[in-house]
Protein backbone atom coordinates (compact mmCIF):
# COMPACT_ATOMS: atom_id res chain seq x y z
CA UNK A 1 0.00 0.00 0.00
CA UNK A 2 1.03 3.57 -0.50
CA UNK A 3 -0.36 6.46 0.99
CA UNK A 4 0.36 10.56 0.13
CA UNK A 5 0.66 12.83 3.21
CA UNK A 6 0.56 16.47 2.35
CA UNK A 7 2.38 18.49 5.34
CA UNK A 8 2.86 21.54 3.51
CA UNK A 9 2.84 24.66 5.79
CA UNK A 10 2.86 22.50 8.60
CA UNK A 11 5.19 23.17 11.76
CA UNK A 12 7.08 20.61 13.39
CA UNK A 13 6.49 18.30 15.00
CA UNK A 14 2.94 17.98 12.96
CA UNK A 15 4.41 16.50 9.46
CA UNK A 16 6.06 13.82 11.72
CA UNK A 17 2.90 13.43 13.35
CA UNK A 18 0.94 13.14 10.14
CA UNK A 19 3.30 10.47 8.62
CA UNK A 20 3.30 8.42 11.94
CA UNK A 21 -0.52 8.48 11.63
CA UNK A 22 -0.13 7.27 7.51
CA UNK A 23 2.05 4.91 9.04
CA UNK A 24 -0.29 3.11 11.38
CA UNK A 25 -2.65 3.18 9.13
CA UNK A 26 -0.74 0.87 6.61
CA UNK A 27 -0.95 -2.30 9.10
CA UNK A 28 0.96 -5.03 9.56
CA UNK A 29 1.49 -5.14 5.80
CA UNK A 30 3.10 -2.48 5.51
CA UNK A 31 4.05 -0.30 2.60
CA UNK A 32 5.26 2.91 1.87
CA UNK A 33 4.65 6.44 2.93
CA UNK A 34 4.99 9.86 0.93
CA UNK A 35 5.51 12.91 3.07
CA UNK A 36 5.33 16.58 0.90
CA UNK A 37 6.68 19.19 2.84
CA UNK A 38 8.19 23.06 2.23
CA UNK A 39 10.93 23.09 4.61
CA UNK A 40 14.26 21.52 4.60
CA UNK A 41 14.34 21.28 8.67
CA UNK A 42 11.06 19.53 8.79
CA UNK A 43 12.42 16.91 5.67
CA UNK A 44 15.49 16.24 8.07
CA UNK A 45 13.18 15.94 10.97
CA UNK A 46 11.50 12.73 9.08
CA UNK A 47 14.66 11.07 8.11
CA UNK A 48 15.89 11.26 11.80
CA UNK A 49 12.67 9.44 12.52
CA UNK A 50 12.77 7.14 9.81
CA UNK A 51 16.77 6.34 10.55
CA UNK A 52 15.63 5.71 14.18
CA UNK A 53 12.78 3.58 12.91
CA UNK A 54 15.03 1.51 10.64
CA UNK A 55 12.55 2.16 7.82
CA UNK A 56 14.78 3.09 4.02
CA UNK A 57 14.04 6.70 3.32
CA UNK A 58 14.72 8.75 0.70
CA UNK A 59 14.10 12.30 0.03
CA UNK A 60 14.50 14.58 -2.73
CA UNK A 61 13.44 18.67 -3.96
CA UNK A 62 10.89 18.59 -5.89
CA UNK A 63 10.79 22.82 -6.24
CA UNK A 64 11.69 25.74 -4.52
CA UNK A 65 10.01 25.58 -0.46
CA UNK A 66 8.42 21.93 -1.48
CA UNK A 67 9.84 18.53 -0.63
CA UNK A 68 9.47 14.49 -0.80
CA UNK A 69 10.13 12.11 1.44
CA UNK A 70 9.17 8.67 0.89
CA UNK A 71 9.93 5.95 3.83
CA UNK A 72 9.02 2.20 2.84
CA UNK A 73 7.73 0.31 6.12
CA UNK A 74 8.21 -3.19 6.28
CA UNK A 75 8.35 -5.74 9.30
CA UNK A 76 11.91 -7.19 8.31
CA UNK A 77 13.87 -4.01 8.34
CA UNK A 78 12.14 -3.50 12.03
CA UNK A 79 13.79 -6.48 13.15
CA UNK A 80 17.01 -6.26 11.84
CA UNK A 81 17.25 -3.03 13.61
CA UNK A 82 15.99 -4.42 17.06
CA UNK A 83 19.04 -7.01 16.95
CA UNK A 84 21.42 -4.18 16.15
CA UNK A 85 20.18 -2.50 19.56
CA UNK A 86 21.16 -5.32 21.16
CA UNK A 87 24.62 -5.65 20.11
CA UNK A 88 25.40 -1.84 20.73
CA UNK A 89 23.98 -2.38 24.13
CA UNK A 90 26.79 -5.39 25.30
CA UNK A 91 29.24 -3.52 28.10
CA UNK A 92 32.64 -2.62 27.27
CA UNK A 93 34.47 -4.93 29.65
CA UNK A 94 37.64 -3.18 30.19
CA UNK A 95 40.91 -5.11 31.41
CA UNK A 96 43.35 -3.45 33.48
CA UNK A 97 41.24 -0.66 34.53
CA UNK A 98 42.67 -0.47 38.63
CA UNK A 99 41.61 2.01 41.09
CA UNK A 100 42.91 2.83 44.35
CA UNK A 101 40.82 3.95 46.84
CA UNK A 102 43.02 6.52 49.41
CA UNK A 103 40.43 7.54 52.49
CA UNK A 104 42.55 8.31 54.72
CA UNK A 105 46.05 10.07 55.74
CA UNK A 106 46.33 6.24 58.17
CA UNK A 107 46.87 2.52 56.49
CA UNK A 108 44.98 0.92 59.10
CA UNK A 109 43.48 1.08 62.34
CA UNK A 110 45.11 1.04 65.77
CA UNK A 111 47.80 3.09 66.25
CA UNK A 112 47.74 6.75 63.90
CA UNK A 113 51.68 7.12 64.07
CA UNK A 114 51.79 3.60 62.98
CA UNK A 115 48.86 4.12 60.10
CA UNK A 116 50.54 7.30 58.83
CA UNK A 117 53.91 5.14 58.15
CA UNK A 118 52.47 2.27 57.41
CA UNK A 119 50.28 4.79 54.61
CA UNK A 120 53.66 6.19 52.74
CA UNK A 121 54.84 2.51 52.41
CA UNK A 122 52.20 1.47 51.02
CA UNK A 123 51.91 4.24 48.30
CA UNK A 124 55.62 3.29 47.58
CA UNK A 125 54.99 0.12 47.01
CA UNK A 126 52.73 0.84 44.70
CA UNK A 127 54.66 2.88 42.74
CA UNK A 128 57.49 0.02 42.79
CA UNK A 129 54.44 -2.43 41.11
CA UNK A 130 54.92 -4.08 37.08
CA UNK A 131 51.31 -2.72 36.75
CA UNK A 132 50.65 0.69 37.91
CA UNK A 133 46.84 1.65 38.69
CA UNK A 134 44.82 3.73 36.40
CA UNK A 135 43.77 6.14 38.63
CA UNK A 136 44.29 6.71 42.66
CA UNK A 137 41.37 8.37 44.11
CA UNK A 138 42.12 10.70 47.37
CA UNK A 139 39.43 11.90 49.69
CA UNK A 140 38.41 12.74 52.99
CA UNK A 141 41.64 12.09 55.25
CA UNK A 142 43.37 11.06 52.11
CA UNK A 143 43.01 14.30 50.49
CA UNK A 144 45.69 15.22 52.94
CA UNK A 145 48.23 12.74 50.81
CA UNK A 146 48.62 14.94 47.90
CA UNK A 147 49.04 18.39 49.67
CA UNK A 148 51.87 20.25 50.36
CA UNK A 149 54.33 18.55 53.23
CA UNK A 150 52.95 15.34 52.65
CA UNK A 151 55.41 12.59 52.97
CA UNK A 152 54.12 10.92 49.73
CA UNK A 153 54.53 13.54 47.25
CA UNK A 154 57.25 12.39 45.95
CA UNK A 155 56.10 8.80 45.05
CA UNK A 156 52.71 10.26 43.62
CA UNK A 157 54.60 12.64 41.36
CA UNK A 158 56.58 9.69 40.00
CA UNK A 159 53.20 8.02 39.80
CA UNK A 160 51.67 10.87 38.15
CA UNK A 161 54.48 11.24 35.80
CA UNK A 162 54.28 7.79 34.43
CA UNK A 163 50.62 8.57 33.74
CA UNK A 164 48.49 7.95 36.70
CA UNK A 165 45.63 9.79 37.10
CA UNK A 166 45.98 11.27 40.48
CA UNK A 167 42.52 12.78 41.53
CA UNK A 168 41.84 14.65 44.99
CA UNK A 169 38.08 15.37 46.13
CA UNK A 170 37.53 19.06 46.39
CA UNK A 171 35.14 19.20 48.84
CA UNK A 172 36.95 17.33 51.45
CA UNK A 173 40.43 19.82 50.31
CA UNK A 174 37.69 22.93 50.71
CA UNK A 175 36.69 20.85 54.08
CA UNK A 176 40.10 20.63 55.47
CA UNK A 177 41.48 24.36 54.12
CA UNK A 178 43.91 22.61 51.81
CA UNK A 179 42.26 24.09 48.48
CA UNK A 180 45.74 26.20 47.44
CA UNK A 181 48.02 23.07 49.12
CA UNK A 182 46.91 20.69 45.96
CA UNK A 183 50.99 19.66 45.37
CA UNK A 184 50.10 16.61 42.68
CA UNK A 185 47.25 15.47 40.00
CA UNK A 186 43.89 17.62 40.43
CA UNK A 187 40.82 18.08 41.61
CA UNK A 188 37.64 15.71 41.73
CA UNK A 189 34.12 15.85 42.36
CA UNK A 190 31.72 12.90 44.18
CA UNK A 191 30.51 12.30 40.44
CA UNK A 192 33.80 11.73 39.40
CA UNK A 193 34.47 9.23 42.37
CA UNK A 194 31.36 7.17 42.31
CA UNK A 195 32.22 6.96 38.24
CA UNK A 196 35.46 5.47 38.52
CA UNK A 197 34.87 3.37 41.06
CA UNK A 198 31.83 1.41 39.41
CA UNK A 199 34.08 1.09 35.93
CA UNK A 200 36.93 -0.20 37.65
CA UNK A 201 37.90 -3.85 36.93
CA UNK A 202 39.70 -3.79 40.45
CA UNK A 203 39.55 -1.79 43.02
CA UNK A 204 42.14 -1.60 45.87
CA UNK A 205 41.97 0.32 49.30
CA UNK A 206 44.29 -0.58 51.99
CA UNK B 1 -12.08 30.59 21.13
CA UNK B 2 -11.17 31.41 18.22
CA UNK B 3 -8.41 33.59 19.22
CA UNK B 4 -7.02 31.08 21.66
CA UNK B 5 -6.42 28.89 18.66
CA UNK B 6 -4.51 31.24 16.58
CA UNK B 7 -3.07 32.68 20.33
CA UNK B 8 -0.34 29.53 20.63
CA UNK B 9 1.40 28.27 17.48
CA UNK B 10 4.38 27.20 18.71
CA UNK B 11 6.97 29.55 20.21
CA UNK B 12 8.91 30.80 23.58
CA UNK B 13 12.59 29.78 22.36
CA UNK B 14 11.58 27.64 19.77
CA UNK B 15 10.74 30.44 17.39
CA UNK B 16 14.55 32.15 17.87
CA UNK B 17 16.66 31.82 14.46
CA UNK B 18 19.69 29.34 14.27
CA UNK B 19 22.86 30.35 15.68
CA UNK B 20 24.77 29.46 12.28
CA UNK B 21 22.02 31.98 10.18
CA UNK B 22 22.35 34.68 13.16
CA UNK B 23 26.39 34.71 13.25
CA UNK B 24 26.43 35.09 9.31
CA UNK B 25 24.36 38.21 9.33
CA UNK B 26 26.21 39.69 12.75
CA UNK B 27 29.73 39.39 11.17
CA UNK B 28 28.55 41.14 8.11
CA UNK B 29 27.82 43.85 10.34
CA UNK B 30 30.16 47.25 9.83
CA UNK B 31 31.62 47.63 12.97
CA UNK B 32 32.07 51.51 14.74
CA UNK B 33 34.93 52.76 16.60
CA UNK B 34 35.86 50.57 19.93
CA UNK B 35 34.72 51.50 22.75
CA UNK B 36 36.77 50.68 25.98
CA UNK B 37 33.60 50.92 28.79
CA UNK B 38 31.74 48.39 26.37
CA UNK B 39 33.11 45.10 28.37
CA UNK B 40 30.60 42.82 26.77
CA UNK B 41 29.39 43.08 23.52
CA UNK B 42 28.00 40.98 20.58
CA UNK B 43 31.05 39.99 19.80
CA UNK B 44 31.17 37.58 22.35
CA UNK B 45 28.24 35.97 21.86
CA UNK B 46 27.03 36.67 25.38
CA UNK B 47 23.58 36.62 27.36
CA UNK B 48 23.88 40.31 27.43
CA UNK B 49 25.43 43.91 26.97
CA UNK B 50 27.22 44.97 29.94
CA UNK B 51 28.72 49.07 29.47
CA UNK B 52 31.02 50.58 32.19
CA UNK B 53 29.86 53.94 33.32
CA UNK B 54 32.00 54.42 36.64
CA UNK B 55 34.66 52.54 38.17
CA UNK B 56 32.32 50.61 40.51
CA UNK B 57 29.42 50.69 38.36
CA UNK B 58 28.21 49.22 34.92
CA UNK B 59 25.26 48.72 33.28
CA UNK B 60 23.72 45.33 32.18
CA UNK B 61 21.20 45.95 29.01
CA UNK B 62 19.15 43.03 27.49
CA UNK B 63 15.90 41.93 25.31
CA UNK B 64 14.38 39.22 24.47
CA UNK B 65 10.74 38.54 23.14
CA UNK B 66 8.95 35.71 21.44
CA UNK B 67 5.64 34.44 20.74
CA UNK B 68 3.68 32.27 23.11
CA UNK B 69 4.20 28.85 23.73
CA UNK B 70 1.16 27.92 25.50
CA UNK B 71 -2.37 28.74 25.55
CA UNK B 72 -2.94 30.79 29.00
CA UNK B 73 -1.69 34.42 28.75
CA UNK B 74 -0.89 34.96 31.91
CA UNK B 75 1.56 32.34 31.93
CA UNK B 76 3.07 33.22 28.70
CA UNK B 77 3.49 36.78 30.00
CA UNK B 78 5.21 34.86 33.23
CA UNK B 79 7.27 32.68 30.90
CA UNK B 80 8.19 35.72 28.96
CA UNK B 81 9.20 38.14 31.70
CA UNK B 82 11.75 35.02 33.40
CA UNK B 83 13.27 34.99 30.18
CA UNK B 84 14.06 37.82 29.55
CA UNK B 85 15.08 39.12 33.12
CA UNK B 86 17.23 35.91 33.39
CA UNK B 87 19.95 37.64 30.43
CA UNK B 88 20.87 39.97 33.37
CA UNK B 89 20.81 36.99 36.10
CA UNK B 90 23.39 34.99 33.96
CA UNK B 91 25.62 37.85 33.56
CA UNK B 92 25.96 38.23 37.54
CA UNK B 93 23.90 41.25 37.36
CA UNK B 94 20.78 43.11 39.82
CA UNK B 95 17.66 44.24 37.62
CA UNK B 96 16.81 47.32 38.18
CA UNK B 97 14.33 48.79 35.17
CA UNK B 98 12.20 46.96 33.04
CA UNK B 99 10.25 48.22 29.80
CA UNK B 100 7.01 45.92 27.93
CA UNK B 101 7.58 44.64 24.18
CA UNK B 102 4.48 43.96 22.98
CA UNK B 103 3.05 42.78 19.14
CA UNK B 104 -0.44 42.26 19.13
CA UNK B 105 -3.69 41.74 16.39
CA UNK B 106 -5.49 44.44 16.65
CA UNK B 107 -8.49 42.26 16.36
CA UNK B 108 -7.55 40.35 19.08
CA UNK B 109 -9.64 40.19 22.47
CA UNK B 110 -7.56 43.10 24.83
CA UNK B 111 -8.10 41.23 27.95
CA UNK B 112 -5.72 38.68 27.03
CA UNK B 113 -3.24 41.39 26.28
CA UNK B 114 -4.05 42.74 30.19
CA UNK B 115 -3.04 38.75 31.45
CA UNK B 116 0.06 38.92 29.25
CA UNK B 117 0.89 41.90 30.86
CA UNK B 118 -0.54 41.63 34.15
CA UNK B 119 1.62 38.08 34.54
CA UNK B 120 5.16 40.16 33.07
CA UNK B 121 4.68 42.47 35.51
CA UNK B 122 4.39 40.20 38.08
CA UNK B 123 7.70 38.51 37.48
CA UNK B 124 9.29 42.14 36.99
CA UNK B 125 7.88 43.30 40.74
CA UNK B 126 9.06 39.58 42.39
CA UNK B 127 13.03 40.08 40.41
CA UNK B 128 12.39 43.88 42.76
CA UNK B 129 12.55 46.01 39.46
CA UNK B 130 10.42 48.49 38.05
CA UNK B 131 8.09 48.64 34.81
CA UNK B 132 9.29 51.74 33.39
CA UNK B 133 7.52 52.17 30.50
CA UNK B 134 6.85 50.48 26.95
CA UNK B 135 6.24 49.85 23.08
CA UNK B 136 3.28 47.99 21.38
CA UNK B 137 2.68 47.48 17.69
CA UNK B 138 -0.27 46.34 15.44
CA UNK B 139 1.18 42.67 14.34
CA UNK B 140 -0.54 39.75 12.85
CA UNK B 141 0.37 37.25 15.65
CA UNK B 142 1.07 37.85 19.51
CA UNK B 143 4.46 37.91 20.79
CA UNK B 144 5.82 39.90 24.08
CA UNK B 145 8.75 40.41 25.97
CA UNK B 146 11.22 43.11 28.04
CA UNK B 147 13.94 44.97 27.22
CA UNK B 148 15.66 45.28 30.98
CA UNK B 149 18.33 47.07 32.41
CA UNK B 150 20.47 45.89 35.47
CA UNK B 151 23.42 47.37 37.16
CA UNK B 152 26.79 45.16 38.04
CA UNK B 153 30.08 45.85 39.62
CA UNK B 154 32.79 46.09 36.71
CA UNK B 155 34.79 43.66 38.04
CA UNK B 156 31.82 40.76 39.22
CA UNK B 157 30.70 40.00 35.38
CA UNK B 158 30.06 36.92 34.64
CA UNK B 159 31.16 36.12 30.91
CA UNK B 160 29.88 33.14 29.42
CA UNK B 161 33.31 32.49 28.00
CA UNK B 162 36.00 33.10 31.08
CA UNK B 163 35.40 29.30 31.94
CA UNK B 164 38.74 27.10 33.61
CA UNK B 165 39.51 23.68 32.30
CA UNK B 166 38.95 22.06 35.71
CA UNK B 167 36.00 23.90 36.74
CA UNK B 168 32.96 21.90 37.31
CA UNK B 169 29.91 22.62 35.56
CA UNK B 170 26.25 22.89 37.13
CA UNK B 171 23.05 23.21 35.14
CA UNK B 172 20.22 24.71 38.06
CA UNK B 173 16.71 23.85 36.03
CA UNK B 174 15.76 20.86 34.49
CA UNK B 175 15.83 20.48 30.26
CA UNK B 176 13.20 19.40 28.30
CA UNK B 177 10.88 21.65 27.90
CA UNK B 178 11.00 22.49 24.41
CA UNK B 179 9.66 18.99 23.81
CA UNK B 180 7.13 19.25 26.63
CA UNK B 181 5.24 22.67 25.11
CA UNK B 182 5.43 21.19 21.81
CA UNK B 183 3.54 17.73 22.74
CA UNK B 184 1.27 19.58 24.56
CA UNK B 185 0.82 21.49 21.18
CA UNK B 186 -0.21 18.40 19.57
CA UNK B 187 -2.48 16.75 22.78
CA UNK B 188 0.50 14.22 24.01
CA UNK B 189 1.69 16.11 27.24
CA UNK B 190 0.10 14.87 30.43
CA UNK B 191 -1.78 17.80 32.26
CA UNK B 192 1.87 16.65 35.21
CA UNK B 193 4.39 17.40 32.67
CA UNK B 194 3.35 20.67 31.97
CA UNK B 195 2.71 22.28 34.99
CA UNK B 196 5.96 21.14 36.04
CA UNK B 197 7.33 22.55 32.84
CA UNK B 198 5.53 26.22 33.40
CA UNK B 199 7.12 25.94 36.84
CA UNK B 200 10.68 25.54 35.88
CA UNK B 201 9.95 28.66 33.28
CA UNK B 202 8.38 30.82 35.52
CA UNK B 203 11.07 30.24 38.29
CA UNK B 204 13.13 33.50 37.73
CA UNK B 205 16.74 32.82 38.05
CA UNK B 206 16.86 35.16 40.45
CA UNK B 207 17.43 32.89 43.41
CA UNK B 208 20.57 30.66 41.74
CA UNK B 209 22.35 33.83 40.61
CA UNK B 210 21.72 35.15 44.00
CA UNK B 211 23.38 31.93 45.59
CA UNK B 212 26.22 31.95 43.18
CA UNK B 213 27.53 35.26 44.05
CA UNK B 214 29.33 33.32 47.49
CA UNK B 215 31.21 31.40 44.91
CA UNK B 216 33.77 31.45 42.68
CA UNK B 217 32.03 31.45 39.48
CA UNK B 218 33.86 31.52 36.27
CA UNK B 219 31.29 31.58 33.45
CA UNK B 220 27.55 31.86 33.52
CA UNK B 221 24.99 31.81 31.04
CA UNK B 222 21.77 31.11 31.01
CA UNK B 223 20.23 27.85 28.52
CA UNK B 224 17.75 28.95 26.15
CA UNK B 225 17.48 28.88 22.36
CA UNK B 226 20.34 26.99 21.37
CA UNK B 227 19.69 24.53 24.10
CA UNK B 228 22.32 22.84 26.12
CA UNK B 229 24.82 21.75 23.66
CA UNK B 230 24.25 24.73 21.83
CA UNK B 231 25.30 27.02 24.87
CA UNK B 232 27.87 25.10 26.61
CA UNK B 233 29.61 25.08 23.15
CA UNK B 234 29.29 29.09 23.16
CA UNK B 235 30.51 28.68 26.73
CA UNK B 236 33.91 26.64 25.42
CA UNK B 237 34.87 29.27 22.89
CA UNK B 238 36.93 27.45 20.62
CA UNK B 239 39.73 27.22 23.64
CA UNK B 240 38.23 24.42 26.13
CA UNK B 241 36.21 21.14 25.83
CA UNK B 242 34.01 19.41 28.17
CA UNK B 243 32.51 16.48 29.51
CA UNK B 244 29.23 15.32 30.01
CA UNK B 245 27.92 12.74 32.22
CA UNK B 246 24.07 12.54 30.58
CA UNK B 247 22.52 10.86 33.35
CA UNK B 248 23.43 13.67 35.64
CA UNK B 249 21.71 15.78 33.64
CA UNK B 250 18.44 17.49 35.09
CA UNK B 251 15.50 16.36 33.09
CA UNK B 252 11.69 16.37 32.60
CA UNK B 253 10.70 12.65 32.30
CA UNK B 254 8.06 13.07 29.91
CA UNK B 255 10.31 14.98 27.35
CA UNK B 256 12.18 11.73 26.90
CA UNK B 257 8.96 9.61 25.91
CA UNK B 258 8.23 12.91 24.04
CA UNK B 259 11.17 12.78 22.11
CA UNK B 260 11.05 9.02 21.34
CA UNK B 261 7.63 9.51 19.79
CA UNK B 262 9.39 12.29 17.32
CA UNK B 263 7.51 15.55 18.84
CA UNK B 264 10.57 17.64 18.04
CA UNK B 265 10.92 21.17 16.84
CA UNK B 266 12.22 22.49 13.60
CA UNK B 267 14.24 24.64 15.71
CA UNK B 268 15.90 21.66 18.19
CA UNK B 269 17.08 19.67 14.54
CA UNK B 270 18.64 23.55 13.49
CA UNK B 271 20.71 23.22 16.93
CA UNK B 272 21.68 19.65 15.65
CA UNK B 273 22.55 20.90 12.64
CA UNK B 274 24.91 23.46 14.17
CA UNK B 275 26.37 21.78 17.20
CA UNK B 276 26.41 18.36 16.26
CA UNK B 277 30.16 18.75 14.66
CA UNK B 278 31.25 19.35 17.90
CA UNK B 279 29.70 16.46 20.10
CA UNK B 280 30.55 12.63 20.16
CA UNK B 281 27.54 11.03 21.91
CA UNK B 282 29.11 7.95 23.43
CA UNK B 283 26.39 5.24 24.46
CA UNK B 284 23.54 7.88 24.46
CA UNK B 285 20.04 7.20 23.86
CA UNK B 286 18.05 8.82 21.03
CA UNK B 287 15.49 10.99 23.42
CA UNK B 288 18.44 11.81 25.17
CA UNK B 289 20.17 13.08 22.67
CA UNK B 290 16.92 15.06 21.44
CA UNK B 291 16.98 16.76 24.73
CA UNK B 292 20.37 18.08 24.76
CA UNK B 293 19.53 19.73 21.53
CA UNK B 294 15.88 21.10 22.86
CA UNK B 295 16.06 24.35 22.78
CA UNK B 296 14.57 25.89 26.25
CA UNK B 297 12.76 28.96 26.99
CA UNK B 298 13.33 30.36 30.55
CA UNK B 299 15.58 27.74 30.43
CA UNK B 300 18.14 27.47 33.58
CA UNK B 301 22.04 28.80 34.77
CA UNK B 302 25.08 26.73 33.42
CA UNK B 303 27.64 27.95 35.53
CA UNK B 304 31.48 27.06 35.36
CA UNK B 305 32.42 26.68 39.12
CA UNK B 306 35.99 26.78 40.98
CA UNK B 307 35.82 22.68 41.33
CA UNK B 308 36.74 22.83 45.13
CA UNK B 309 33.56 24.97 45.65
CA UNK B 310 31.20 22.60 43.15
CA UNK B 311 29.74 20.18 45.98
CA UNK B 312 28.73 22.62 48.30
CA UNK B 313 27.22 25.12 45.62
CA UNK B 314 25.62 22.27 44.03
CA UNK B 315 23.96 21.57 47.46
CA UNK B 316 23.30 25.29 48.17
CA UNK B 317 20.82 25.46 45.45
CA UNK B 318 19.21 22.40 45.83
CA UNK B 319 18.49 22.98 49.87
CA UNK B 320 16.58 26.57 47.49
CA UNK B 321 14.12 24.15 45.88
CA UNK B 322 16.03 23.81 42.40
CA UNK B 323 16.60 20.70 40.25
CA UNK B 324 20.68 21.70 39.95
CA UNK B 325 23.00 18.98 39.68
CA UNK B 326 26.56 19.13 38.60
CA UNK B 327 26.46 18.01 35.41
CA UNK B 328 30.08 17.72 33.91
CA UNK B 329 33.81 19.16 33.79
CA UNK B 330 35.31 21.44 31.88
CA UNK B 331 38.41 20.47 30.14
CA UNK B 332 42.05 21.24 27.94
CA UNK B 333 40.78 21.38 24.30
CA UNK B 334 40.72 17.97 23.27
CA UNK B 335 38.72 16.22 20.04
CA UNK B 336 35.50 16.08 20.31
CA UNK B 337 35.25 19.50 21.87
CA UNK B 338 32.37 18.28 24.02
CA UNK B 339 32.18 14.60 24.81
CA UNK B 340 29.10 13.36 26.34
CA UNK B 341 28.83 10.19 28.57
Amino acid sequence: MNRIVNAMGDACPIPVVKTKNAIKELGEEGGSVETLVDNEIAVQNLTKMANQKGYPVQSEKLEQNKYRVVMTIGTETTVEKEEENKVACVPDRRTGNTVVVISSSCMGEGDDALGTVLMKGFIYAISQQDELPATILFYNGGAKLTCEDAPTLEDLKSLEAQGVEILTCGTCLNHYGLTDKLKVGTVTNMYVIAEKMTQASLIVKP
Amino acid sequence: MADEIVFCRGGGCTAKLGAGVLSRVLSCLPKGARDDNLLVGYDSRDDAAVYQVSEDLAIVQTLDFFPPMLDDPYLFGQIAAANALSDVYAMGGEVKTALNIVCFPEKMDLNILGEIMRGGSEKVKEAGAVLVGGHSIADDSVKYGLSVMGTIHPDKVYANNRGQAGDVLILTKKLGVGIVCTANRVGEASKEAMEEAIRSMTTLNKYAAEICTKYDVHACTDVTGFGFLGHLHEMLDGRLSARIRARQIPVLQEALQHAEEFLLTAAGQRNRNHTEPFVRFRHISFAMEEVLFDPQTSGGLLIAVEPVQAEALEMELQKAGLPARIVGELTNRTDPEILVV
